[in-house]
């Protein structure tokens, strides 16, 4: 009798990695996402119920119990949980949880991360990416939403030398390239 | 690069991470089934496409993704300012303010250089 097929989950960027010698570039681990639209006076009680307080500075994150919140727009945030739970979306029952009027859409599969890390971590990302990384103007738990060669992702700084790419996970293949040729870059001495 | 001050994310950001989004502070009729065929064309087709100062729409779409007010030279290409959607129409700079702006000379269009369009 044949074996009955058991489905796996398959990262988009599974057995992906690269890098140069100043950059290193890896798949991040599965983790649950949601994307939240929240108005300034419910901001309290969705924080209250996620365990973690939304930013409401532009540019910022905030990190508590292995969820990190990040700062989109003004009334916007990505939250990310790290804390890899397996089946469902504890994000979204926390935040049904909260009682308050949000929107919240379960977007873990739609994005996937790619974790930059290393000297040249910036340099790589700028390769595509206009903003200024400098640690003044970019400093560590920094976020934004923008632009990376011809697509569009959400930027993390983790630590000094170290970043998240949040990526569609369709076009996780592109930006993965485009990394790959911006690591290079960035290995060469000038 | 052309950076452009997003009034939510407060700060410069790339021309890259925008777009644009027609002329501002164009009022939606109230009476919308009452007016004319030409009153309705008038409001919802015809546009100033003005020289020189004009007050435009823009959106943050690969940033915050708000939208917000600007006023712009069309003929230098410079932001004069850039101010938060439901505002009012806001005063330009200043004389000064805006000879301040123009003496940078950091882009130079054909009309600065060459053409007698000024």
């Amino acid at each position: 009798m044949a074996d009955l097929g058991t489905a796996t989950r398959a990262l988009p960027l599974a057995g992906f990695h690269g890098g140069s010698s100043t950059v290193r570039l890896e798949a991040a681990p599965p983790a649950e996402r949601i994307s939240l639209r929240v108005r300034a006076e419910d901001v309290a009680a969705l924080s209250g119920a996620l365990g973690v307080d939304l930013p409401v500075k532009p540019k910022t994150s905030a990190s508590a119990n292995r969820r990190t919140a990040l700062w989109l727009g003004p009334d916007e945030w990505l939250v990310i949980d790290e804390s890899g739970t397996g089946v469902g979306n504890g994000l979204m029952q926390a935040a049904q949880n909260s009682g308050a009027l949000h929107s919240a859409a379960d977007v873990s599969h739609r994005n996937t991360a790619i974790l930059v890390s290393g000297t040249g971590a910036a340099k790589a990302i700028n390769a595509g990416c206009p903003q200024d990384l400098s640690l003044k103007e970019f400093p560590v738990g920094a976020c934004s939403r923008t632009i990376f060669g011809k697509v569009e992702i959400v930027l993390l700084r983790t630590a000094e030398d170290a970043f998240r790419v949040e990526v569609w996970r369709s076009f996780s293949d592109y930006a993965f390239g485009l990394l790959s040729e911006g690591a290079r870059d960035a290995a060469v001495k000038v | 690069m052309l950076l452009i001050h997003c009034p939510y994310c407060e700060e410069d950001r790339s021309e890259l991470e925008f777009r644009w989004a027609g002329e501002a502070h164009i009022a939606r009729p109230e009476n919308i089934a009452a007016i004319t065929d030409e009153e309705f064309a008038e409001y919802f087709f015809l546009r100033n496409n003005e020289k020189g100062l004009t007050y435009e729409r823009w959106r943050h779409i690969h940033g915050c993704g708000r939208f917000f007010n600007a006023a712009r030279d069309t003929v230098s290409d410079r932001f004069l300012m850039t101010y938060k959607a439901g505002l009012p129409k806001q005063p330009i700079p200043t004389a000064e303010e805006t000879a301040a702006i123009a003496e940078e000379k950091t882009v130079e269009t054909w009309e600065a250089t060459e053409g007698d369009a000024r």
